[in-house]
Parts: C-alpha cells; structure tokens; sequence
C-alpha cells in the first residue's frame, strides 16, 4: 500500500469528475490545502459542490475555483471575505447553502461517524430550520440536521507519516480533522512528511485509516488575511 | 451624550465575573478583551478552534497558523488549548460556555436575535453565530441603538431573517442597557448613558419597554 503521492497534481489523478462534492478544510485561509485546491482547479472539474466553512478570497484559496466558474455550489457558514462569491451569488450563478458554523462542523464529523443525522438547537425558529423535522426534548425544540459525506476531501495537515497518520498545528486544525474522515477519497497535503514510526502514536490527531493520498507540500505562502500586532514596549 | 465604541465596551466588561468562558465576536465586543477587570481570570474562547486566546503577536512573530475568529493573528497563553471545530462547538452547544458578547443588526422585544444577513443586499453567512446563541449560557448584545438611517434597531419584531429566537439576556446600546425578561413585557430599561433621558430613550426604541424602578446611570470607572 502506498499511500504518498509527488505532488498534487499526480494525488487528484483519477478522482475528480464533473458534478462531484468536494470538502476542503481550513478556516478563512487559516490550515487550507493551498496546493491541493490549485491541483482541484487544473484538473478542470467542474459544476462542483463545495462543502467549506469559507470560500477563500478573490485570488487564493477555494476563491480560485470562483474565478474559473467550476463551483456550483457552497456549503458554507460565512463568505464575507469574498467579492467575486458575493457577485456570483447575488447574480444568481452560484447557488449556496448556509450552514450555522457549528452544525456544519458536526454534519462532517457525522458523516464521517457513519450517524445519517442528529438534533441540535442551533437554528431553531429561524430560516435554517425551514423545511427541517423538528422535535422537543426534555421541553426544547431542536431541528434535525444530516450528516454529510463527500466524494473527496481535501485536508491540511502539519506533519504527517507515510501511512497517513496527521498531526495539526495550533487553530490550523479547525475543519480538517473531520473532513478527513468524511471523503470517500480523502488526499492530504502535509508541511513534513515523516517515515512511518517517527510520530508518536499518542499525539497522533487523525489517524492513517482516513487517508488514501498523502504529498509534501512545498512553498507554502500560508497567506495572512488579517495581520494584526502590537509594539513591544 | 451616546457612548463611544470604547466605552459600549467597558459597559460590556461588566458582565464578566471571575472564572468565566467567554466568547467575544466580531467588532466591538471584541475590544471587551481591553477592560477585563485586573485580578479576573478569564477564559477567551475562539471558536475556530481555541481556548486561552492571548492578545496580537509582536511585530514578525505573526503565524499564520495561530488566528482567532475574526481571522486575525493572535498568540496563545500559558493554559491554552487547540482543538477542532466540532470540538469547539460541541462546547458551545453543549452549553460550557458562560458568556457570548456579540454585535447585532436587530433585536426584538422577546431577545430574538437578527446579525446574519439582509436579503438581496448583503450575504455574508451567519458563522457562528447561531450555534453561539443557541448554546451559550447568557448573550449579551453590543450595538448601536439605531442603524445607520437612524431607525431604532430595537423593534416589536425583527424585519431580517433570524439569528435566534428568545436568545438575548441583555442589550447595551450607546444610550442604554436593557435586560430582556422574555416574558411578554417587553424590554426592560436599566441603565441611561450620561445625560439620556428616558423619553429620548423611547423615542428611540420601537420596542415595547418598561422603565426599572431601580434606573441608574450606566457606570464607566
């Protein structure tokens, strides 16, 4: 079983198609698959659905697959960072489907759970519970919400061994760790990537069973959306 | 005389007590962060993924790894922890959380809560906000009392689609603080900001209200 891939490009080979559903990780641009969405936009897929808690900025990041018109579809919890999405959207040649932040974090980790649904209170009396069943517990409503699964999902880790197992690094983990186990197919891209053994199994944040694909990326950018600082005094 | 941004935030500040998990959005209540008492231990929840928020980096010790909420680049403190975000909003729904200060577009009478999206206009996304008041254990809102047209933003009912229904304890707007007994009764004027009077407050407000009989000037030490 090899697992490791040379770059991006030859890890998508064979697992993109037209009309597919992506999930890609990271947080604004914070832990996103730099390379691996790049190798998503050249393999030219297209009418895509696009599960993403944000949808990059106008020229990095899933912003990139706006440019090209291969999304159809969000699902996304917050896009205000993004001109060209806003354009798209409001123009009527994207459709999106907003989720709250946290049930769209908890539908991936139950997709990947094998759990087809679950209630939550979030959104309860509002437009997302639109069409949703509803039920009471213990005196409180809550609106049901399903799990979601994709075709593939894209993942940034920081470290990672031949076999798959990942490590993350500080607030880069956010969606990743779930959308690693929610892809039918699941490539990673990886800062460092180690001989199996090398990781100690008991920092280990996703482990290899999640993954099919690993590469080592290479000059990262790890761009900054909002540098903010303070003087030493 | 209308608070400043700086001041709705020392108001705001108040609100903590002692060994509080609290998560501040986007705006002004995250300037809280400024005036959290001396000697008060708190707890700063991002819910990207972090608890032990500490404040910006120095200049060239930026990672773009280490970013808060806001998506903005900040530093972690002795006591800190990473997690994913079904971990984080596990905490959050789960109700772990204390306090959750945030930033509103309207607010009802009965605290239903509109901050996501004008239809048409504006679509941005509701981020966190949703499962923030959905599971924190008291919300309490920072905003200006009337928008920019000069509209109250305190209403019988909110006009925008919902944030969240019933979820609002307390608002403090640049004239006044008022809690939110849920009951029927509308809003509950507690505190004026220095030299509002009572009637400028209900010439502003389109919201039912009933004035406290223990009133007070809003305290900025």
């Amino acid at each position: 079983m090899n697992k490791v891939y040379p770059d991006a490009k030859s890890a998508l080979e064979g697992l993109t198609f037209d009309g597919m559903t992506v999930m890609s990780g990271g947080f604004g641009l914070c832990g996103i698959p730099e390379h691996l969405i790049v190798a998503l936009r050249d393999s030219g897929a297209k009418d895509l659905t696009v599960i993403s808690n944000n949808c990059g900025v106008d020229d990095f990041g899933m912003g990139l697959l706006l440019q090209t018109r291969q999304i159809k579809k969000m699902l996304s919890s917050y896009v205000g960072e993004n001109e060209i999405f806003e354009k798209q959207y409001l123009g009527g040649e994207l459709e999106i489907e907003f989720n709250p932040q946290g049930t769209l974090a908890e539908r991936i980790r139950a997709g990947g759970a094998g759990i087809p649904a679950f209630f939550t209170k979030t959104g309860y009396g509002t437009l997302i519970a639109e069409g949703k069943e509803t039920r009471q517990f213990n005196g409180e409503w809550y609106v049901m919400e399903t799990g979601l699964v994709a075709d593939l999902s894209i993942v940034k880790a920081w470290k990672g061994d031949k076999e798959g197992n990942l490590i993350y690094r500080n607030t880069a983990r956010n969606f990743n760790p779930m959308m690693a186990t929610a892809g039918r197919k699941c490539v990673v891209e990886v800062e460092e990537l180690v001989e199996v053994g090398e990781l100690d199994p008991d920092r280990i944040h996703t482990p290899g069973i999640f993954v099919d694909r690993i590469i080592k990326g290479t000059n990262y950018e790890k761009r900054i959306e909002r540098r903010t600082t303070r003087k030493k005094e | 005389m209308a608070l400043t941004r700086e001041e709705l935030a020392m108001r705001a500040a108040q609100e903590l007590r002692d060994g509080f998990y609290v998560n501040l959005g986007i705006g002004i209540p995250t300037l809280v962060a400024n005036y959290i008492p001396k000697g008060m231990e708190i707890v700063l929840q991002s819910e990207n993924g972090m608890l032990g928020m500490g404040p910006f980096p120095y200049e060239g010790e930026e990672d773009p790894d280490l970013v808060n909420a806001g998506k903005q680049t900040i530093t972690a403190l002795p006591g800190s922890s990473f997690f994913s975000s079904a971990d984080s909003f596990g905490m959050i729904r789960g109700g772990h959380i204390d306090l959750s200060i945030l930033g509103a577009m309207e607010v009802s009478e009965e605290g239903d809560l509109a901050n996501w999206m004008i239809p048409g206009v504006m679509v941005k996304g509701m981020g966190g906000a949703m499962d923030l008041v959905a599971g924190v254990r008291r919300v309490v809102v920072v905003m200006e009392h009337c928008n920019k047209k000069g509209e109250s933003k305190l209403l019988h009912k909110c006009k925008l689609p919902l944030t969240g229904k019933g979820c609002v304890d307390l608002i403090i707007t640049d004239i006044a603080v008022f809690e939110v007994p849920g009951d029927g009764t509308g809003l509950k004027l507690i505190e004026l900001a220095p030299g509002v009077t009572v009637d400028e407050v209900k010439s502003k407000t389109k919201a039912t209200m009933t004035v406290s009989p223990q009133l007070r000037e809003i305290a900025l030490a």
